[in-house]
């Protein structure tokens, strides 16, 4: 598989603000990418750079390796599904669909062909003549990636599509999307602050985070390995403790905490008094009623709370953070009120290289477990 | 507009106490003058120029005159010309003031509401002190050696125009203005994602989605075009006179207020047939009220 778009070394700078820094990502042809990230980490800035609405402050952007610095949006072989739909108001849905082979002047009986064939594709047949206002937003989002979809782009660009559909119709969505993507083989770049969306339809996830790549992956790879503890704390539910690495034996990492020791298998990239963060997730964590070798947390069972086949576990530590951990119904456990020692498998923690000041800053404001 | 309709429904005064003010002052202010302007219109005057109320259409028939004619075209040449000039002018215009951001918005604003303010008779006359023969233009013409005699740029019907489109551009920057302001951004960068040129989004998405900008301008001008006598006396020294012109000419020295009235009830209707097709185009009322 070749790269079908690459960024190399791209920013983006707004008067003071660096929206995008130094950014390397390259998308592998037929590939679903997503990139994810919280609000204002740069996703829409950077995909408005492949499309050619926003031009990089530095760094070069390949399409089907070429360069396209310098060519108009129209001129570059993608579409972009614009989150407020973007629909021409003033024109029918079969106008609007029609719209990019207008443009390239194709014939009107091979027009009136395809756009049937998208109308198909999209369900929407029997809804030529309604304009835009007429539609519901499902529908009005179909339209939309029809639309993007007709001049048979290499490429495809979607910018939230399913932002502003309720959940039910999202979740349809996602899979109708997921779907056509395959039949049609086309690269999809997608972007989504919905981790969860990311999950289920990538095929690599591109983690941002204040306008830099923090990880790019395979959705287990990221919620396997987080490469930062961004990363770790944005994908999924987990455990983070700060800390510096006290010993290192066998590639087994004895970790000082705020008020304890913890265990961790270190990959080799670790050194001791390296500082870390520790990320544990909730269905890694143990529970014992005797302190465990290598282990020196101590903490209350604070609560427990059962969905369907698994409880949550509350554990509330001495210094007052709380662990979050899942357990399968069923299994017996330590009452509340009880005190608890919790553990984890070695090799079930990721250890993420940290900077001193993080520990230092976690360690005022809210210590141990987030 | 919506909000206060609501308030009044809901302090609930008796409809006599809120509606019955209103009613009043437009009975004595536009429903009683008109319907003088009316009677009026089928009436004729004596050999001094007296009144005389008695039922005739001479006036009606007189509308015909081959001169008059002539006048009609050139008022509607005159409204076309500068309903025209003004699209062109305040279309890059407005879209200029919708799309700047910070301060300078304001101040471009500003530069077309100002004029606004002062009175247009004084600003016509300006325009005659400008371009007359022994004018600034002329002068300053002279003097830098592009002319050795002053050009005659005064009292035809191109001056004519130029004063109408001074007068009224701001009618038509303001609804543009407007419509600019209500077009969505991403439209325009959809159309370029979809294969269009800057050329072809400009034909086929901003100008239908600015259409009502211009028609509700278009409508603002092209009706007081046809009214402005000021301007065409003072422009056009009788060369290029509109309907406006004929009117005043009877009520004044002509001292015929029966056929001046004939006149302004066919321009009243001139009016209200090109509302009434502007609102079968889908202009809306609302868009008239700057
Ligand atoms: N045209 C612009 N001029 C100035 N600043 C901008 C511009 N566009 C975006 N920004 C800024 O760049 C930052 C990143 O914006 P961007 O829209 O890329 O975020 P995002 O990741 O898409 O966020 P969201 O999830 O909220 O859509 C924000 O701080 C935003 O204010
Ligand atoms: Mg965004």
């Amino acid at each position: 598989m070749t790269d079908i778009v690459e960024l190399k070394k791209v920013n983006k700078v707004f008067g003071t603000n660096h929206v995008v820094s130094d950014l390397d990502l390259s998308v592998k042809e037929g590939e679903f990418l997503t990139l994810l990230g919280s609000s204002g980490c740069g996703k829409t800035t950077t995909l408005r750079m492949v499309a050619g609405f926003e031009e990089p402050t530095s760094g070069s952007i390949m399409v089907e390796g070429e360069a396209v610095g310098n060519k108009e949006p129209f001129e570059r072989n993608v579409n972009t599904v614009f989150q407020s739909y973007a629909l021409f108001p003033h024109m029918t849905i079969y106008d609007n669909i029609a719209y990019s082979l207008k443009m390239k002047k194709v014939k009107k009986s091979d027009i009136a062909q395809r756009v049937g064939e998208m109308l198909e594709m999209v369900q929407l047949q029997g809804y030529e003549n309604r304009y835009p206002t007429q539609l519901s937003g499902g529908q009005k989002q179909r339209v939309a990636i029809a639309r993007a979809l007709i001049n048979r782009p290499r490429v495809l660009l979607l910018d939230e599509p399913l932002g502003a559909l309720d959940m039910k119709l999202r979740k349809q969505m996602q899979l109708e999307l997921k779907r056509l993507q395959k039949k049609l083989n086309i690269t999809f770049i997608y972007v989504t602050h919905d981790q969860e969306e990311a999950m289920t339809m990538s095929d690599r996830i591109g983690i941002m985070h204040d306008g830099i790549l923090d990880q790019l992956g395979t959705p287990s790879e990221i919620y396997e390995h987080p490469a930062t503890r961004f990363v770790a704390t944005f994908i999924g539910e987990t455990n983070i403790f700060d800390g510096a690495i006290h010993r290192i034996n066998n590639n087994m990492a004895s970790i000082d905490i705020e008020n304890g020791l913890i265990t961790g298998q270190s990959d080799g990239s670790f050194e001791e008094g390296d500082y870390i963060a520790v990320s544990v997730r909730p269905e890694k964590m143990k529970l014992s009623k005797v302190q465990v070798e290598g282990f020196s947390l101590e903490g209350v069972v604070k609560d427990f709370i059962y969905i369907g086949s698994v409880m949550k576990c509350i554990v509330a530590l001495q210094n007052g953070n709380e662990i979050r951990m899942e357990r399968l119904a069923g299994e017996t456990l330590p009452g509340i009120g009880e005190k608890v020692y919790p553990y984890w498998d070695a090799q079930s923690a990721v250890l993420v290289h940290t900077k001193a000041d993080t520990v230092f800053k976690t360690i005022e404001n809210a210590p141990l477990a987030v | 507009m919506k909000k206060s309709e609501h308030e009044w429904k809901s302090n609930g005064l008796p409809a006599l106490v809120t509606v019955g003010p209103v009613a009043v002052i437009l009975v004595f202010l536009v429903v009683l003058p008109l319907m003088y302007v009316a009677v009026m219109s089928f009436c004729s005057i004596d050999s001094y120029y007296n009144v005389v109320y008695k039922f005739t259409l001479k006036n009606y028939a007189q509308l015909a005159d081959p001169d008059y004619i002539h006048i009609y075209l050139q008022s509607i040449l005159i409204a076309l010309l500068t309903t025209v000039i003004c699209v062109l002018v305040a279309y890059p215009f407005a879209y200029l003031i919708a799309r700047t951001k910070s301060r300078n918005k304001n101040l471009l604003y500003m530069l077309v509401i100002i004029p606004f303010w002062t009175n247009s008779l004084i600003r016509i006359y300006g325009w005659r002190t400008f371009l007359g023969t022994n004018g600034w233009l002329n002068n300053a013409l002279i003097k830098l050696h592009i002319i050795s005699e002053p050009l005659d740029m005064l009292f035809n019907r191109g001056t004519t125009v130029l004063g109408m489109v001074y007068c009224l551009i701001p009618f038509m920057v303001l609804p543009l203005y407007s419509s600019f302001e209500k077009l969505d951004v991403n439209l325009l960068e959809a159309s370029a994602d979809l294969g269009a040129t800057k050329l072809k989004t400009l034909k086929e998405i901003i100008i239908p989605l600015t259409a009502d900008g211009i028609f509700s301008g278009g409508i603002m001008i092209f009706i007081p075009c046809l009214g402005y006598f000021f301007v065409s006396d003072i422009l056009g020294g009788g060369n290029a006179d509109v309907i406006g012109n004929l009117i005043e000419r009877q009520f004044q020295s002509g001292n015929n207020w029966p056929l001046g009235s004939a006149l302004s009830i066919i321009l009243i209707i001139i009016t209200l047939l090109l509302v009434k097709a502007y609102q079968k185009i889908g202009g809306s009322m609302e868009s008239l009220a700057l």
